[in-house]
């Protein structure tokens, strides 16, 4: 637990960019994935603006259809693999080792491998845009026949979702290595901090959904190129197949987004009403159970295909399910603030908006697992509201906690609370000024996916463009606050917060380049 | 105008949890703004939107519950305030009571919902039928007893979509050829594509149902009123996705005849 002679001697950190090229430290790759993460949030966030600039008026103004249909599909494929999942991968890298007492990860030359995929990958994306004919255009599900009409663009998409899945799988792979067998001394499975479970659990979604995107991916490949009919009706195949196969992915992948970040605001919540995360057993069953779910719920996404009747009650019935163990999250951790001693510093408002608007995702959320009222639902903007409100406002403001409370664990520097706060404040009311409209949207029937749109919607979309624009820019807050707690500031103690739980905290702030080369005691 | 809109939306108030919106603003700003489902006019809508206000309430009781558990908290456990934390960290007795009353409002919400389902998939005993076939970007209707068929494409001009003249009243939402359907007459629609996937969507008449090349999906609608009702292609089908609106005229037996023999005639 303390830092050894011997560990000084280690501590002399590589100079350069071979540093960052040939790294196997976990926390170097740490902030490369978060730094790269970063950098794809604001790519993607920018794609976003262009989508809101087009809509803030009726009429085709900014981009032509055939580009905003890029955007759209870019957009969400920049977010969710680029920006989100790296950005887990990150904290992972970063925290699992020093929340676990061990030194490092268990692979970390395939740490590096993973990590540096990751560029390559989104650059293939990024560079479809460019190629004729453009990029993806079919939405970010890439839904055959749409799909194979598409030009290279999409060949590329296909190799960058390859090349991701990898990198996914090893990451996922070094995670469950790391966590099942470095853990210090006397750390058992129900001993391990809540964000060490909810990250071994999503390990466990990523190897198994992964490689089910890969194989629905290469089936498009070849029916593009190479003569088969997987899902072409003319030569026998079956377009609603690939929709099966997708969402049989698609749906643990959504989990994958949310569940790290459940395990980062549950280590934030107890910190902050300095009182024990209530219901722990509860919690770790709660998010095994919804992983258990997310493999037999796949297609509530798909209820307007023509689905027999069994099959459409089997769906309802199951995804209605999954209120359950959320539920239980929920109340655990408004318990865990029950009588509790509260402080607001940036991290724990952010936790507090992440459980309360994700509570808003997850009740529309149930609206849409109901068969019957879906059939109004479906491919509306009811749906680009619900999305958004759990993945935007579980994933990264989870996330966003997440990289405040550890910030100064990870620079050494307090951050700037006023920036902070000026930080949240701005997204908490942007994202919902963006975002709250879309729900009425769809009840109105506004379609998603469209570049223009019919008179009665031109209201509601000029408010949620302008909440858009203000949402987007406010982000560029967080890069100053980095950058400024990296550069100087108030020097952070050890434990940082008061009296918080856990490994991390034990080490000096910023964490030595190397820790725990001696595997602390837990008792 | 829209001033006046707009203080509309600041009087009903931006709440957290907004669908509250709907049970503070009368019916008829609603129907102005937009802000819930379309006026139903078929059976399944009516009961999709029964449906869908049934569950909203629910899901609204239970949002304002947990919104004001937090919010207490928030205010009574301030460490400002002087509030010393307990120490708890569980208590089975409150753990069973929060799993096992949302399942009862679980299985409160899965009957009403199992039984639309049923009324929804029946459509057996239907007195017409119509094949409806998505194409990039339009439809094409076919009346198979009649020996009547057409297809139906946007009639907005291009220079109203490029601002170069004034947004018509149903800008996007008006077609070249109606679909026309006698009202009260239980019609089954069949649905297929020619090319890639569609959904044909007017949400007054119920809900959507995808057009997929290869298959033939089937949905069914009875009109209680007559009227022209408005809608869209709901899957993302390539470029022109945005432009290929649906309009339905539903009209009286007499006049669906006089129609048909028009369109005969035409043929």
């Amino acid at each position: 637990m303390t830092t050894t002679v011997a560990d000084h001697h280690h501590d002399e950190v590589p100079k350069g960019i071979t540093r960052w090229l040939f790294t196997t430290n976990h926390k170097d790759i740490g902030t490369l994935y978060l730094w790269f993460s970063f950098i794809m949030f604001l790519v993607g966030g920018a794609m976003a603006l262009v989508i809101r600039a087009e809509l803030f008026q009726p009429g085709l103004q900014v981009v032509d259809p055939h580009f905003y249909n890029q955007m759209v599909t870019v957009h969400a494929l920049i977010m969710i693999f680029g920006a989100i999942m790296p950005g887990f991968v990150g904290f992972a890298n970063w925290m699992i080792p020093m929340m676990i007492g061990a030194p490092d990860m268990a692979l970390p030359r395939m740490n590096n491998w993973s990590f540096w995929l990751l560029p390559f990958a989104t650059s293939l994306l990024i560079l479809s845009l460019f190629v004729p004919g453009g990029g993806p255009a079919a939405g970010w599900t890439i839904y055959p026949p749409l799909s194979v009409q598409g030009g290279m663009g999409v060949d590329l998409t296909i190799f960058t979702i390859h090349i991701l899945g990898m990198s996914s799988i090893l990451g996922a792979i070094n995670i469950i290595a790391t966590i099942m067998n470095m853990r210090a001394p006397g750390m058992t499975l129900m001993k391990m901090p809540l964000f060490i479970w909810t990250w071994v659990i999503t390990a466990f979604l990523l190897i198994a959904a992964m490689p089910v995107l890969a194989g629905a991916v290469t089936m498009l490949l070849t029916d593009r190129h190479f003569g088969t009919a997987f899902f072409d009706p003319a030569g026998g195949g079956d377009p609603v197949m690939f929709q099966h196969i997708f969402w049989f992915f698609g749906h643990p992948e959504v989990y994958i987004l949310i569940l790290p970040a459940f395990g980062i605001i549950s280590q934030v919540i107890p910190t902050f009403s300095r009182k024990p995360l209530f219901g722990y057993t509860s919690m770790v069953f709660a998010t095994a159970g919804i992983a258990f779910l997310s493999f037999i719920v796949w297609a509530h996404h798909m209820y307007t295909v023509g689905m027999p009747l069994s099959g459409e009650l089997f769906f309802m019935y199951s995804t209605m399910l999954i209120a359950i163990p959320t539920g239980v999250k929920i109340f655990n951790w408004m318990a865990t603030m029950w009588r509790g001693s509260l402080t607001f510093e940036t991290p724990m408002l952010y936790a507090i908006a992440t459980v309360a608007l994700f509570t808003v995702g997850g009740l529309t959320g149930l609206m849409m697992a109901i068969t019957p009222a879906d059939f109004q639902y479906h491919d509306t903007y009811f749906i680009v509201a619900h999305f958004h409100y759990v993945i935007f406002c579980g994933s990264v403001l989870g996330m966003f906690s997440g990289v405040y409370y550890w910030l100064p664990k990870w620079t050494g520097h307090m951050y700037d609370e006023t920036l902070g706060k000026w930080h949240f404040w701005l997204t908490i009311i942007a994202f919902n000024v963006t975002f709250f409209p879309q729900h009425f949207l769809g009840f109105a029937g506004m379609p998603r996916r469209i570049p223009d749109y019919s008179l009665q919607f031109a209201e509601f979309n000029v408010i949620s463009s302008i909440g858009g624009f203000v949402l987007g820019f406010s982000q560029l807050i967080l890069l100053v606050v980095v950058i400024k707690a990296i550069r100087g500031g108030k020097k952070a103690s050890a434990e940082v917060w008061e009296n918080p739980e856990g490994l991390e905290w034990t080490v000096p702030s910023p964490a030595p380049y190397h820790t725990f080369a001696t595997a602390p005691e837990v008792k | 105008m829209i001033i006046n809109r707009l203080k509309h939306l600041l009087g009903a108030g931006m709440t957290l949890v907004g669908t509250l919106v709907l049970w503070a603003v009368p019916a008829s700003v609603q129907a102005e703004w937009g802000l819930n489902l379309q006026r139903p006019v078929t059976e399944i809508a009516r009961v999709q939107y029964d449906l869908h206000m049934l569950i909203m309430y629910i899901v609204t009781v239970i949002g304002i519950i947990v919104f004001a558990i937090m919010f207490y908290s928030i205010i009574k456990f301030r460490k400002s305030k002087g509030a010393q934390a307990a120490k708890f960290s569980h208590s089975t007795k409150a753990e069973v009571i929060w799993t096992v009353i949302p399942t009862l409002i679980l299985i409160v919400m899965a009957v009403p919902s199992t039984k639309a389902l049923l009324l929804m998939e029946d459509t057996t005993e239907s007195d017409m039928v119509v094949k409806v076939t998505g194409y990039q970007w339009g439809w094409h209707y076919d009346y198979m007893e009649e020996d009547v068929s057409f297809f139906s494409k946007l009639a907005t001009p291009q220079s109203q979509i490029t601002g170069t003249e004034t947004k018509g009243e149903n800008y996007l939402l008006e077609v070249d050829n109606h679909l026309v359907l006698p009202v009260g007459q239980k019609v089954r629609i069949l649905l297929t594509a020619r090319d890639v996937i569609h959904a044909w969507w007017v949400p007054q008449l119920g809900g959507k149902k995808d057009a997929i090349p290869g298959f033939i999906n089937e949905m069914w609608v009875r009109a209680d009123e007559t009227g022209t009702f408005r809608g869209q292609c709901a899957e993302l089908c390539g470029k022109d996705h945005g432009f290929m609106p649906i309009v339905v005229d539903i009209v009286d037996e007499g006049q669906y005849q006089a129609w048909l023999d028009g369109q005969r005639n035409n043929g």
